[in-house]
């Protein structure tokens, strides 16, 4: 039986809704028959592949970078899956958005720096006025919130996912959570 | 403003003998009521779960929030069931399709009017507007978000006031003035950009009103009102009092 191709990022996150995917303990055993992580933080492809069955993402978009991961990654991918409150509703990435960009750089680089004050303009990527969630940019097929999501529907979405069906995460996680 | 001039009284008539009875459907289930009742309290009354959010047992009703709405089958119209009162032989269906999906959207909207993270909030895990969207099976919002720029007024030397968390349920603003009597909150602006101050939209710690008596904190159902020094998750609301001060006052106990 062919594996199913995973794929899996993270925006503008914290890495928490990996470790809650992690969390999955034991049971990652037995989903390694089945699954292939074919592109992830947790893996070293370096480079997005063709041919992604299901691709789950974590954090909000909230740069340029962002905006072309996520947008490159669902046109490669059958299947895209918001994974945790950022993903989904922007969460705790997207509290800058109320202030603009230009005022929360000068607050981390200029007004909270003890040291030299400078401010990265080169090899990182263009914040977005403001850090907005996955489907505010591409079609999404699946919305796990929590923050993180538990991995116990994290792994019954996994599960569900391989047996072929999109299922209904209602009551199984929840804002915040 | 005056939350309580012109709407139904704050308790339905049921002790009144002289008032009419009438009969009516929620739901395909025949149903009785005393006239002036609201369709709220009848389909409490026979064990039917219709969702509310600005609504409280012991305050006035106000029709804010319009999360009540149930559709009068006749007419096919969407009333909020907190501040209407049956007609006769009315068909009311509190779960159709168009109800709730009705309700999923003004849901969302309140979301997306707000900067409501609950992930840092004080009342994650106690909050009412997490739980409607839990039991109403919200798993995104469609609309865009607006972010409004709001600042947090932390001058009351015990209280919080956050109005990114704020839904404007008035909750706050009745219970200060209806069973506090000082009415320190009010709101100001008209729709979206509305906003709820205290008396003449001053710091709260600088309000000459208020008692600190901390009632709307209990009954605002996130954390827009909050206790200092709460952190995440910590902020649970004590609703109880309420009840018992509205039939300690209507029994003229004291």
């Amino acid at each position: 039986m062919n594996k199913v191709r995973i794929a899996t990022t993270w925006l503008d996150g914290c890495s928490g809704c990996h470790m809650s995917f992690l969390d999955i303990d034991q049971r990652l055993a037995d989903l390694a028959d089945k699954i292939e992580i074919v592109y992830s933080p947790l893996v070293d492809a370096l480079k997005i592949p063709d041919g992604i069955d299901v691709t789950f993402v974590e954090g909000a978009v909230s740069s340029e970078d962002d905006v072309r991961k996520v947008r490159l990654l669902r046109e490669r991918s059958k299947l895209l899956i918001a994974l945790g409150d950022c993903a989904v509703t922007g969460n705790v990435s997207a509290m800058r958005n109320s202030f603009g960009v230009q005022e929360v750089l000068d607050r981390v680089y200029n007004e909270e720096t003890a040291g030299e004050k400078v401010m990265p303009t080169v090899g990182v990527p263009r914040l977005k006025t403001h850090a907005c969630p996955v489907h505010s940019y591409v079609n999404v097929d699946a919305f796990l919130p929590g923050c993180p999501p538990p991995s116990d529907a994290i792994y019954y979405l996994i599960s569900e996912l391989l047996e072929g069906r999109i299922p209904d995460m209602v009551g199984k996680s929840r804002f915040g959570a | 403003m005056n939350p309580s001039a012109n709407l139904p009284p704050r308790q339905a008539t049921v002790n009144d003998a002289l008032s009419r009875i009438l009969t009516f459907k929620i739901n395909d289930r025949d149903v009785s009521a005393r006239d002036g009742e609201t369709i709220l309290s009848v389909a409490s009354r026979y064990n039917i779960k219709i969702p509310t959010l600005c609504h409280l047992d012991g305050l006035s009703p106000y029709g804010g929030c319009r999360i009540c709405v149930v559709e009068l089958k006749q007419s096919g119209k969407l009333v909020p069931a907190c501040i209407t009162c049956p007609q006769e032989g009315a068909e009311i269906l509190t779960h159709s399709q168009r109800v709730v999906e009705s309700r999923k959207k003004i849901l969302e909207l309140i979301f997306s009017e707000r900067n409501h993270v609950c992930a840092v909030c004080v009342s994650n895990g106690h909050c009412e507007l997490q739980q409607l969207a839990t039991d109403l099976g919200l798993t995104h919002i469609h609309y865009a978000y607006r972010y409004p720029h709001l600042a947090v007024d932390a001058s009351h030397h015990r209280f919080v006031l956050d109005p990114n968390r704020c839904v404007l349920c008035l909750r706050c603003v009745r219970v200060c003035a209806e069973i506090e009597g000082a009415h320190t909150w009010d709101v100001m602006g008209r729709g979206i950009s509305s906003q709820i101050i205290a008396d003449l939209n001053q710091p709260w710690g600088s309000s000459p009103t208020c008692t600190s008596c901390g009632k709307c904190v209990q009954v605002c159902p996130t954390g827009a009102l909050s206790e200092k020094g709460k952190s995440v998750a910590e902020m649970v609301k004590n609703q109880e009092f309420l009840p018992y001060l509205q039939e300690m006052r209507d029994k003229k106990h004291y």
